[in-house]
């Protein structure tokens, strides 16, 4: 029979508001097993951690239930508390009566009445609990960041400074991501490039890093400390390792009408391409799809002028496999589409562009060389219109937009105005806003010198119409704070886009069985306390694949990522969960169902020789848990159809004895 | 095919051109619109209020009415079909509404959104399709320059409505290419043109009627063709220098029913 102390927490008045714990307390004294039963106002301090320890002592307690906050926030607590008394940690039980209890109830008649049940179940599954040890496994020392924009590259960097190696996979064909097409940055007007690039020189010079750019992570086995990934080194057809990046082919090659994606199309460039200058690897790649010998069999030029023979025509996408430890998602975002924003008329016109567009159009290694020109005509832009929030903010319009702030626009709209202004001192500018909002460091102090020094014409309400007429756009708008409807004749309308998480984020979150939310952005661990991990062990989360973030923002969770990943990588061995399946070998039939429906590949079957009572062998087929694999979901124990399958900690029986004490 | 039929009061009165034209097309093109017996007003305009249903009765009743014919409802007037798309949807989406409704007209069956509703326009392009139209035409519009007017009731809001993206619309161009004649596609085409404002304050509705005929003319359209008699209305009293007609009209001198004056 167990010795089972019950300690009622009051949580201030978070549970003590609807719950009576007293009465719980008084009331869950008489279950069978329990020989102490009290409460007290935090159970979580170190008050009332000592009170359990000296309970554990005083009475001989064999098992601990605390009835207080969800298992996910104290349940760590607590076991390190019964622990220190000499406890074994799966002796404790948590019933939560407050997310599940007092934070549901207004009734204090029923709330205690609950929490009185949830307490009584919590000891009726402790009464059946067995002491359980957990098993440790190795720790690959090597993080794999996915994603090589800001975001990736400070974390890997930060990684790497601390002495272990890391692997950067980007998708395209060189890191730098969007931070590299942005032309200066707010609040400070660095040039983006001018603090990026050399960062990704460090990256690509870092002993301890290596990119795998033009590559994708396209399966991910294992589990935290011991994860095996597929990347699949997409082939670029240039040998990586020997080209110089010389940029000769680009000169020679023919097909000159490739769409720009650096420059959002707003250039060509060659079909044999380095997307900038400053490319980190600076290695050339084809585009097959535009390529005149990769298509036609015919050209070659390509080859024939390349000095060091790095072209390969024939060359395959290459599949690697390597071990990690840690894995940080660092996939960053994308500005949605304005195709179902026609009122803005963006389909419609050239002139009407959105604001990444702008950044490029504004910046010195841009489409137009950093001079502000129309993209219809070539000519000097005097009015600009820009739009904020345009899709964001959308709860009206959810179909085509999105209901969230995007955050990052009001601020670049600012800096973007200024810009302009400073620039051109001959220009007109107009901003449309639903709420300028500039938190953040000597951000509203920027957004203001728009306004006072620069003059631009900040304007509460939304345009509603742009209607290109002749070479102008009509934009027609409201002014909500004079109640008048204005009518612009504008040069050019730039949006601010919303921005989403980008596209390859979902199916990676698959095969990470990393959680995300409605909008496919990374779920975080807790929001407030654990912010860069995800609640899948050994997933970390940098930059805007978690939340639309800015650059500050970005690097400094870029930097933490990288502290939690630097502090489990210096572990050497972790310890791991012991609430795992286990089979009964006696029991189990050889089916399969266990093994099918398991989704991380922790069940395998052998064939093992039994001894039957008529003292024959006979070898039967088995399943066997590999606990350092199994993360105890329980799908197994579920499709199990003889009962072989239990899980330790959440064995059948115990959960049945708390169904029962539930309905008693 | 037969279709039940809502023709609206000003279809009756002020729009009868809207009205006859479409029915003698709809011969032409093999629809039998069967006109409902003894509709009501479709309420006008469709109040979003939630604990409004009196407003819905009249045109559930319509709805009520195709769904015991076993019919699709079909309406050509842009404020009626607004009205009755949306109550049918709200019908089939809002259990309170349903609740409401069906306990004061107490039907056999509780009424649920089951009617199928059209325009006019959706079931030339959907069920008709514009190659049949092209084939029936006898007099095409050669060389004629046609600016579509679809205001801002026809097309929105798009999420009941789901008949075309309301900011760049092609229903109508593409039913004026079937006629033979030219579209012309001016930014001003799903604007409002005022609407019941002209009653309150006609000067607003001057202005906003006038920025869309004058981008017509602009674009140099010939005729502008609409399905709504309130915009017609507006677009003609504020001194449009383009001629307004409906669309239906237009459809009637291609398909050579529309008389010779």
């Amino acid at each position: 029979m167990q010795r089972i102390g019950v300690f009622v927490c009051w949580c201030g008045t978070n549970i003590a508001g609807t719950v009576d714990v007293k009465r719980v307390a008084e009331a869950l004294k008489n279950e069978p097993g329990v020989v102490y039963s009290d409460n007290y106002q935090y159970m979580c301090s170190q008050a009332g951690q000592d009170m359990i320890k000296n309970a554990i002592h005083e009475y001989k307690l064999t098992g601990v239930v605390v009835c207080s906050c969800s298992p996910r926030m104290h349940e760590t607590t607590f076991r390190k508390t019964a622990a220190a008394a000499g406890l074994n940690p799966y002796m404790v039980e948590i019933a939560n009566i407050r997310e599940q209890c007092s934070w549901v109830h207004k009734d204090m008649e029923a709330g205690t009445e609950k929490a009185i049940i949830l307490g009584r179940a919590a000891i009726a599954k402790l009464n059946l609990n067995t002491p359980l040890t957990a098993g440790e496994t190795p720790v690959t020392k090597r993080a794999l960041v996915i994603g090589g924009g800001i975001a990736g590259i400070q974390t890997a960097l930060d990684i790497a400074d601390a002495g272990f190696k890391v692997d950067i996979v980007e998708k395209k064909p060189t890191i730098g991501g969007k931070m590299a097409q942005l032309d200066k940055t707010f609040p400070t007007l660095d040039c983006a490039a001018c603090i990026l690039t050399p960062k990704m020189v460090d990256v690509g010079q870092h002993e301890n890093i290596r990119i795998f750019s033009y590559s994708e992570v396209t399966d991910v086995k294992g589990f935290v400390g011991n994860f095996d990934v597929t990347i699949k080194r997409k082939a670029r057809f240039v040998k990586e390792d020997v080209c110089t990046g010389c940029g000769l082919c680009m000169e020679k090659c023919p097909m000159k009408k490739v769409p720009n994606e650096f420059n959002l199309g707003l250039d060509n460039r060659t079909a044999i391409y380095i997307p900038f200058a400053q490319a980190v690897p600076k290695v050339a790649t084809i585009d097959p799809n535009y390529c005149i010998m990769k298509k036609t069999g015919k050209c070659g030029l390509c080859s024939t002028v390349c000095t060091v023979g790095a072209i390969d025509y024939n060359q395959q996408d290459e599949i690697i496999e390597e071990k990690y430890g840690a894995i940080v998602v660092a996939t960053g975002f994308n500005p949605i589409s304005m195709d179902k924003f026609d009122e803005y008329a963006y389909s419609q016109s050239k002139d009407v562009v959105t604001s990444l567009e702008f950044e490029r159009l504004m910046n010195a290694a841009g489409p137009t060389q950093g001079t502000l020109l129309r993209p219809s005509d070539g000519k000097h832009p005097h009015t600009l219109v820009f739009v904020q929030c345009v899709g964001s903010r959308c709860e009206a319009c959810a179909e085509k937009g999105k209901e969230y702030c995007s955050k990052i626009c009001c601020m670049y709209t600012a800096k973007h105005a200024m810009l302009v202004r400073d620039k051109y001192p001959d220009t007109e500018v107009y901003v449309f806003y639903i709420d300028v909002r500039t938190p953040g460091k000597n951000f509203d102090e920027f957004y203001r010198r728009a306004v006072e020094e620069y003059g631009v014409h900040y304007i509460k309400g939304m345009v509603g119409k742009v209607a290109p007429e002749g070479d102008k756009l009509m934009v027609q708008a409201s002014d909500l704070l004079d109640n008048k409807q204005l009518h612009i004749a504008a040069d050019m309308v730039i949006l601010a886009a919303a921005i989403e998480p980008d596209e390859s984020a979902r199916s990676l979150a698959t095969m990470l069985t990393a959680s995300m939310d409605t909008n496919d952005f990374f779920t975080e661990a807790h929001p407030k306390l654990r912010p860069v991990e995800s609640p899948t062990a050994g997933i970390y989360l940098s930059g805007a694949c978690q939340g639309p973030k800015d650059i500050p923002d970005t690097v400094a969770q870029a930097g933490a990522a990288a502290s939690k990943v630097i502090g489990l990588l210096v572990k050497d061995k972790l310890t791991g969960n012991p609430c795992v399946a286990e089979s009964n070998e006696l029991m189990c039939n050889g089916c399969s169902a266990c093994e099918k429906v398991c989704p991380y590949g922790a069940i395998t079957y052998v064939d093992k020789e039994f001894r039957m009572p008529d003292r024959t062998t006979r070898v039967r087929r088995v399943a066997q848990v590999n606990p350092a694999v199994c993360q105890g979901c329980g799908a197994c124990t579920v499709a199990c159809p003889s009962g072989a399958m239990d899980l330790k900690g959440f064995a059948t029986s115990q959960i049945m004895a708390e169904v029962d004490a539930i309905c008693k | 095919m037969k279709v039940s039929y809502f023709p609206g009061c000003t279809l009756k009165t002020h729009a009868k051109d809207l009205d006859t034209y479409a029915r003698k097309c709809a011969e032409i093109l093999g629809i039998t619109l069967e006109e409902i017996e003894e509709w009501q007003c479709c309420g006008g305009a469709f109040t979003t209020a939630k604990n409004e249903s009196a407003t819905k009765l009249s045109s559930v009743r319509a709805l009520k009415a195709a769904k015991d014919k076993g019919q699709a409802l079909v309406t050509v007037c842009s404020a009626c079909h607004n009205v009755i798309k949306q109550t049918n949807y709200t019908m089939a989406t809002d259990a309170e509404v349903r609740m409401k409704v069906n306990n004061y007209m107490a039907p056999e069956e509780p009424y649920a959104g089951e009617t199928q509703v059209y325009h006019y326009l959706e079931l030339i392009r959907d069920v008709v399709g514009f190659d049949k139209v092209r084939e029936k035409v006898v007099n095409p519009l050669k060389g004629q320059k046609i600016g579509a007017y679809y205001g801002c009731l026809l097309l929105r809001p798009n999420s009941v409505m789901k008949m075309d993206d309301p900011e760049n619309p092609q229903i109508i161009e593409d039913l004026i290419r079937a006629l033979g004649a030219t579209p012309v596609v001016y930014p001003y085409r799903n604007e409002c043109c005022g609407g019941y404002t002209v009653i309150e304050d006609p000067e607003f509705a001057g202005r906003k009627s006038k920025i869309i005929t004058e981008s017509a003319k602009g674009h140099g359209v010939d005729r502008l063709v609409t399905a709504c008699p309130l915009c017609k209305y507006n677009l003609v009293k504020n001194g449009s220098e383009v001629p307004v007609v409906y669309f239906t009209e237009l459809m009637a001198e291609a398909l050579g029913v529309k008389e010779m004056a």
